[in-house]
């Protein structure tokens, strides 16, 4: 495909739907929407980690710890502030600061995969039992009381920037939410065809030759990881609002297995994917949750097995390869059979 | 000095029960580089074998040294055949079909089960060192742990089978043309792995609560200490171990039980970041 036809495909994409976006609260009931509202904001966490991983290399165990920090981070700042817009931005900020403490920690040691999940997971236990241990007067920052493992009530909701009183409807939570996962795949999608993008995409594939080529694997590594850091604080946030509560299990091992699972689903190397196999896992989950039949744990591991050992690219590549593979069949061999086939097929 | 007496007894628990968890998965991981994250959940099935043959009138020592490590052994075996063959090799694919193995395991004992089940008793009552009081089945967990070092020590260093699956560990490709199956010794080791482990389970049933989600509480406490051990099976998992299990039980006395876990976690951080080979990697270089 020519890359003008590619981006403008990909830009009618994007209006379609932010669109839908637009649209979607006057066709849905507010259950249904306060639904997709939390589906958006997973899928911005969703797209935190397929970014990093997919894109980066880097397969963290741990990414609630950023979303968990994002969430503390608005909840606290929200109640301090009494307005939510310095809270979202300082949610974005702190754990972006703290991805690149620990990146730097992390890459600057070389350290290998497996011990860069270790790690990761190790620091997620650790934050979720700190964050459990905080009940009582002794831990308040500010106004806001930690907790411990009842978590903070009654967190503010978003309002209109830098205007208090102006508390956001559900229906304005949605467009914030919805728009925000949009603006992140389209500021993932320009980060990914900007310089840094491709250096980052060529450490993925051979650090030693991106060095050799005057590039510092270890910066980019730790640069996209810090990207992945923001995303996900910024999901955190939005996790926070849709909810109006926060507690330790944000940080909990079965969210972070959970984004894996996404992403595994949808697709790994791509950004749609994890989108994609998000949404699909969470309305899975909302149905499982609604009968007896079957436990929710047993059926995402059968998922996730037979992802890995029967379709291991995940949902979109498949998808996308084999389209492809049609369009380059149909239009380079127009050989007279073919050509027959593909009329019938289009026929039927 | 009593007090004394007393946090060195619960060091040596601390260390040995560490021990037990992490031997089955570091044989996995040290033999076939392959880091199995349903690790938890065959402890959970050790436990929960053990439980239920002694609920239903098996003296609770044959429940806890022979059906526990002789089930969750089956389990193994039946996994590797269908799931973890396809991976070798594969590492991160590896820790995401095992990761979905661990849920799906969770999901079946809970849809089996439920969310509880009655516990056993400790068996062999306590002992009393001044004004404290301790169990005689600690003292049996560090006999244990003792005990599988030696058994598998003497397994890996003096038959054919450890000959030939050490062989298997350092090449592979050069032991099949010497006539092994490295397919085979896989299975076999995967099987003892998850035997060791499913006897792990059954030691602690007594002194653990049972739930279906047991596991998660272990797998990553497991997966650390023997990632910070390093490939060496035994020295790198008994120093590893050993090391945690001080550090642990030390910092739960000085501080709270929660800080102790997470000075432990802190700790492993460290020691990933000063040896990222594990200490094994470093210091028994060579060693079983």
């Amino acid at each position: 495909m020519p890359d003008a036809l590619k981006v403008l495909l990909q830009g009618l994409a994007v209006l379609a739907a932010i669109a839908l976006v637009a649209v979607l609260p006057t066709y849905l009931e507010l259950f249904t929407l306060m639904q997709m509202t939390l589906f958006a904001a997973m899928g911005v966490l969703a797209l935190s980690l397929g970014f990093i991983w997919g894109f980066g290399g880097i397969l963290s165990f741990g990414q609630t710890a950023f979303f968990g920090i994002g969430g503390y981070t608005y909840a606290v700042a929200a109640i301090n502030f009494g307005d939510s817009t310095n809270a979202i931005l300082l949610a974005i900020l702190l754990p972006a600061l703290f991805a690149a403490a620990l990146g730097y920690f992390v890459f600057y040691g070389r350290i290998s995969e497996v011990y860069l999940g270790v790690i990761t997971l190790t620091v997620t236990l650790i934050l979720f039992n700190v964050v459990n241990s905080t009940a009582g007067d002794a831990y308040t920052i500010g106004q806001a009381r930690l907790g411990g493992f009842n978590g903070i009530p009654s967190v503010p909701t978003f309002n209109a920037p830098y205007a208090p009183d102006a508390v956001l409807t559900p229906e304005a939570g949605w467009w914030v939410t919805g728009s925000a996962l949009i603006a992140v795949y389209v500021l993932m999608r320009l980060l990914l065809a900007s310089p840094f993008g491709r250096i980052a995409v060529a450490v993925r594939e051979n650090e030693t030759r991106a060095a050799l080529l005057g590039y510092d694997p270890r910066l980019i590594k730790l640069g996209v990881f810090m990207v992945g850091g923001a995303v996900a604080g910024l999901a955190g946030a939005l996790y926070v609002n849709w909810g109006a509560f926060v507690g330790p299990t944000i940080f909990s091992l079965s969210l972070s297995a959970e984004i894996i699972i996404w992403i595994t689903v949808g697709g790994l190397g791509t950004l749609i994917g994890p989108v994609v196999g998000c949404f699909l896992i969470q309305y899975l989950n909302a149905k499982i949750g609604s009968q007896q039949a079957f436990n929710a744990n047993l059926v995402l591991g059968v998922i996730l097995v037979a992802f890995v050992l029967l379709l291991p690219k995940g949902i979109v590549p498949t998808l996308r390869d084999a389209l492809l593979g049609l369009g380059r069949r149909t239009l380079r061999r127009p050989a007279p059979e073919t050509a027959a086939r593909t009329q019938i097929a289009g026929a039927e | 000095m009593d007090l004394s007496l007393i946090i060195a007894l619960d060091v040596v628990n601390g260390a040995s029960a560490l021990f037990l968890l992490c031997l089955g998965l570091a044989i996995i991981f040290g033999m076939m580089k392959i880091i199995n994250l349903a690790h938890g959940e065959f402890v959970m099935l050790g436990a929960y074998a053990t439980v239920i043959s002694a609920n239903a009138g098996l003296n609770i020592w044959i429940a806890m040294l022979l059906v526990a490590p002789l089930f969750v052994g089956l389990v193994g075996l039946v996994i590797e055949r269908c799931l973890i063959r396809f991976l070798y090799g594969r590492l991160v694919d590896s820790m995401l079909a095992t990761w979905g193995l661990s849920l799906c395991l969770i999901g079946l004992v809970t849809t089996i089960f439920g969310n509880t089940i009655n516990g056993v008793p400790t068996p062999l009552g306590g002992f009393q060192i001044g004004a404290y009081r301790s169990s005689w089945y600690t003292i049996f967990l560090f006999g244990m742990a003792v005990l599988m070092m030696a058994l598998v020590y003497g397994v890996m260093r003096f038959t054919r089978f450890g000959l030939v699956a050490r062989a298997v560990m350092l090449n592979p490709g050069m032991a099949a043309t010497l006539g092994v199956n490295p397919a085979k010794i896989y299975m076999a080791t995967f099987g003892i792995g998850a035997a060791v482990t499913g006897l792990a389970g059954g030691l602690l049933a007594p002194v653990s609560g049972i739930t279906p989600v047991m596991g998660t509480a272990f797998v990553a406490k497991c997966f650390i200490t023997v990632v910070g051990g390093g490939a060496a099976i035994i020295s790198g998992t008994l120093s590893a171990a050993g090391l945690f299990g001080f550090v642990n039980q030390v910092g739960a006395f000085l501080t709270t039980p929660v800080y102790g876990e997470v000075i432990l976690f802190l700790s492993a951080i460290l020691l990933i970041r000063l040896l990222p080979q594990g200490i094994s990697g470093r210091f028994f270089k060579g060693t079983l």
